[in-house]
């Protein structure tokens, strides 16, 4: 048996008194593509920041792989392979789509340092880069400044550059938050096209979506995670519906 | 032996409560708004100068003029808020910096234009001067004055921010700004009031700093240095912080100058540093 | 649109944008123009040009890194006593007092960028003005070896490459700094248009995302720093070795203030930036000398709030957004 491409063993943290992760026990085959759901303040996207090292969290295990990675910083973990994306867009609003994405690109092949010769001369990251942005229907807009570009095409760019690192394990951050539905069907689409080396976990508030994605679900609740199961297990799960689905008005 | 030391250390801890009054409004607005004001000293200047001005022109008695002092400041840092800091919110801190260096060099030229370079007199009543003597060592009743008064304001202060709803805001927007937004309180607000309140309490220690360390336009500079450190020091938004660093960084100063003069500032830089490599967060700050 | 993109080529275009510009060259041509125009003034030319390339050193972090400082003359005054004291000590050769200066504040700017790179906001800028404040008063105090307040008397400069004097009339301070300037500008303008160069700029637009990407931004901040240093120490020996004495000044709080503002004033970020804001500061400065400083800074004061309030890019910002405006009208 291959090892899970990524487990989070025990994982705790609480803001003062607010209690944010609460014993996080996840695990996540390769190639599979997992939903993590759960109401507004779950701690969802919290769990995000404690396994990429951008929380600090007060008790836990995260292994990518067979590898301990708990006590790397964020951008080492990136370096090995768990990439993540923002749910609110966090680019980089005066660089071009293109230049974002090269600058991603050059930072996977530890050319970033190199001071002494002008950009261009790296004709491969740039072609790279300019494939993932044709990949994902960028291609007309990679010359213009980030903040210039529509909403939703900063929505991709955000998985362009996450796409960029080379990842072997993705967690997406709501990818499709604030895009409207008939966008975000595409933007699913694309998500669904990524090579199965990429395992993926992501998080999602359209039910409809997360049905037809994933195929294990987790959920969680008040920082903790109430149940996981296949989509028909969640659908028919008691639990599910008192204390999410039921509460649930967009459902 | 002892006495001296006795003396220095009341003289520093003098100094230092000085230092809080001037710092502790600084240090609360940073902690609510991570607002990077260097102009706050040029509102404590303006504090001293009202002082100087009513003193001087209009024959006040020092005690009269404290609370005009206090007053004018708050009333010019609202204006300023309003008009100005308040678009700068979110903005870099490089903008912050740069537009109140420049609100800074600009108290620093208009003082310079009113009132000349020279070093303004305070004329104290005569109840305020002298000394008491006790057990051998000397104690300016000025210097005690200072202390009571500065202690009565950081109890005032304390409580209020305990006990008072009012001081329930701020705690919230200190502890978690992101979070008292979504608990519906009006941050913005609650800071504004506090940048007035905190600018009047730096108007009040202007006023009242003239006696122990003179007055000119360099003090929008000079003094700047020396709250950032206490601010920084202290942790952003404690007020008990502010009050420890500031008896700390004002013992430490006058140590220096009485036993090791050679030295000069040197100390008090080289214990900043020292301290910040420690403790990013200052001595009491919990962020 | 959608048919150009099949036949887009991204490397070209990147390339394309690194061309030098006509406008550039232009720059570059006027700056020889004060040798036939006004050779009166090379004396306040070559402190304009050395004033450019602090600025540029400034911009490195700040422009491109983002890295606010408040104490960046302390690199400028290491530079200047490095090769002051060199040349005070009977070492009078100017290249050797650069490469000098350059090394000094660079040892300095690489030790303490171990400590700049781990902090950001408040704590940045008072550890940067903290430090500039402790060697102000460092070479206050050490009176033996700086002359403290009195400046260092005494330095003697050999000819320039064994050849040229240097002038009265600063003919040849000037040809030095200029060339100077420019060897270095060739460096910082490779430097930007970079891989490393776009590092930069990402970590500028936006610190949070650049671990995300599995950017060390870390050990890039302590490069650009250590470099930049080393650009603000070769500034100051140039001053140092033009006008043959260091003052105090050039640790100053004010110099690392004033450069602040020249920056900004022109535009950071842009490389030029530093250069229009040092000749409009430095012409200025010279001309309103006979005022009394404290009107000099309610000028200054005023321009920091109008350039926040009004012109967030300085001058240069305000250019190109005009000239984008002009050609969206006139296509
Ligand atoms: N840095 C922080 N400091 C304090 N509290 C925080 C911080 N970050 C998040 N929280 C709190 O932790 C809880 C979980 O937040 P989180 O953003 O993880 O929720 P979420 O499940 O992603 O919600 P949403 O669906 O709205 O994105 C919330 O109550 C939030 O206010
Ligand atoms: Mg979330």
């Amino acid at each position: 048996m291959t090892a899970p491409a990524l487990t989070v063993h025990g994982l705790n943290k609480s803001f003062g008194s607010l209690v944010v992760a609460n014993d996080i026990e996840l695990v996540l085959p390769p190639g599979e593509r997992h939903a993590l759901i759960g109401p507004n303040g779950a701690g969802k996207t919290t769990l995000i920041n404690l396994m990429t090292g951008m929380l600090t969290p007060d008790s836990g295990q995260i292994l990518l792989g067979d590898s301990d990675i708990s006590r790397l910083s964020p951008d080492l973990r990136v370096k090995r392979g768990l990439v993540r994306t923002f749910q609110i867009n966090s680019l980089f609003p005066h660089l071009s789509a293109l230049e974002a994405v090269t600058l991603a690109v050059c930072e996977r092949r530890g050319i970033a340092p190199a001071w002494w010769r002008a950009l261009p001369a790296y004709r491969d990251a740039i072609e790279e880069a300019y494939a993932i942005l044709l990949s994902l229907r960028l291609g007309d807009v990679c010359t213009r400044p980030t903040r210039e570009l529509a909403y939703g095409q900063q929505r991709l760019l955000e998985i362009a550059l996450a796409l960029a690192t080379g990842p072997r394990v993705l967690l997406l951050d709501e990818p499709a938050a604030g895009v409207p539905r008939e966008e975000s069907a595409e933007l699913f689409a694309a998500i669904a096209g990524l090579s199965k080396d990429i395992s993926i976990l992501f998080i999602e508030h359209d039910m409809n979506v997360v049905f037809r994605f994933a195929s294990r679900i987790i959920v969680m609740v008040g920082g903790r995670i109430l149940v996981e199961g296949t989509p028909v297990q969640i659908a028919t799960d008691q639990q599910v519906r008192e204390v999410y689905l039921g509460k649930r008005h967009h459902v | 032996m002892l006495g001296p030391f006795v003396g220095v250390l009341f003289d520093g801890f003098a100094y230092g409560m000085l230092l809080f009054l001037l710092s502790v409004g600084l240090s609360v607005t940073l902690g609510m708004m991570n607002f990077v004001n260097l102009a706050h000293c040029a509102f404590a200047m303006l504090g001293g100068y009202v002082t100087v001005t009513l003193m001087r022109d209009f024959q006040w008695p020092f005690f009269a003029t404290l609370p005009l002092a206090f007053l004018s400041a708050a009333a010019t840092a609202v204006v300023f808020e309003r008009a100005l800091y308040r678009r700068l919110y979110r903005a870099s801190e490089l903008d912050q910096v740069l537009l109140t260096i420049g609100i800074a060099f600009i108290s620093v030229a208009v003082a310079a234009y009113l009132y000349g370079t020279v070093q303004q007199p305070v004329e104290l009543p005569s109840y305020l001067r002298g000394s008491w003597t006790l057990l051998g060592v000397n104690f300016g009743i000025y210097r005690v004055f200072l202390v009571v008064t500065a202690l009565v304001i950081a109890l005032v202060l304390g409580l209020m921010l305990e006990f008072t709803r009012f001081g329930g805001t701020i705690r919230a927007a200190v502890d978690n700004q992101r979070m008292a937004r979504g608990l519906g309180i009006d941050v913005d607000r609650s800071f504004a009031v506090t940048f007035a309140l905190g600018s009047g309490l730096a108007g009040l220690g202007g006023a009242l700093a003239i006696e122990i360390v003179g007055l000119d336009p360099a003090f929008a500079f000079h003094y700047l240095v020396y709250v950032l450190i206490v601010v920084s020091v202290g942790g952003l938004g404690s007020i008990g912080g502010s009050f420890a660093a500031a008896s700390l960084i004002g013992f430490s100063d006058v140590a220096g100058k009485y036993y090791v003069p050679e030295l000069g500032a040197f100390l008090i830089y080289l214990v900043m540093l020292a301290l910040l490599m420690w403790r990013p967060a200052g001595l009491f700050g919990k962020r | 649109m959608a048919s150009a993109s099949s036949a887009f080529a991204p490397q070209a275009y990147l390339q394309a944008q690194t061309r030098w510009r006509a406008v550039e060259l232009a720059f570059w041509l006027s700056c020889l123009l004060p040798f036939v125009l006004f050779p009166n003034y090379l004396v306040l030319a070559s402190q304009i040009a050395i004033t450019a390339l602090f600025a540029l050193s400034l911009d490195l972090i700040l422009g491109y890194a983002g890295i606010v400082s408040l104490g960046h003359a302390a690199f400028f005054g290491l530079g200047a006593y490095s090769a002051g004291l060199l040349a005070k000590h009977g070492w009078g050769e100017p290249l050797s007092g650069l490469v000098l200066g350059a090394v000094v504040a660079a040892l300095v700017g690489y030790v303490s960028s171990f400590v700049i790179a781990r902090f950001r906001h408040l704590t940045l800028i008072m550890i940067t003005l903290g430090f500039g404040l402790l060697l102000h008063e460092l070479a206050n105090k050490a009176h033996w070896l700086t002359g403290g307040a009195d400046g260092l008397q005494g330095v003697r400069m050999w000819p320039l490459l064994g050849a040229f004097m240097f002038d009265l009339w600063g003919f040849t301070a000037y040809a030095y700094a200029l060339i100077v300037l420019f060897a270095v500008f060739l460096v910082t303008r490779r430097l930007t248009n970079s891989p490393f160069g776009l590092s930069l700029r990402g970590i500028r637009e936006n610190p949070v995302r650049m671990p995300a990407i599995g950017a060390p931004s870390v050990a890039h901040i302590r490069k650009i720093y250590t470099l930049s240093a080393a650009i603000a120490g070769i500034a100051g020996a140039l001053l140092a070795q033009t006008t043959e004495t260091v003052s105090l000044e050039t640790l100053s709080f004010q110099r690392s203030a004033d450069v602040l503002v020249i920056l900004v004033l022109g535009g950071a970020g842009r490389l030029y930036g530093g250069f229009v804001g040092a000749i409009i500061f430095m012409v200025a400065r010279d001309r309103f000398s006979g005022l009394t400083p404290q009107y000099w800074y309610f000028g200054i004061g005023v321009l920091l709030v109008a350039v926040v309030m009004f012109l967030p890019n300085g001058i240069l910002g305000g250019l190109a957004r005009l000239a984008a405006a002009w050609r969206g009208k006139a296509t």
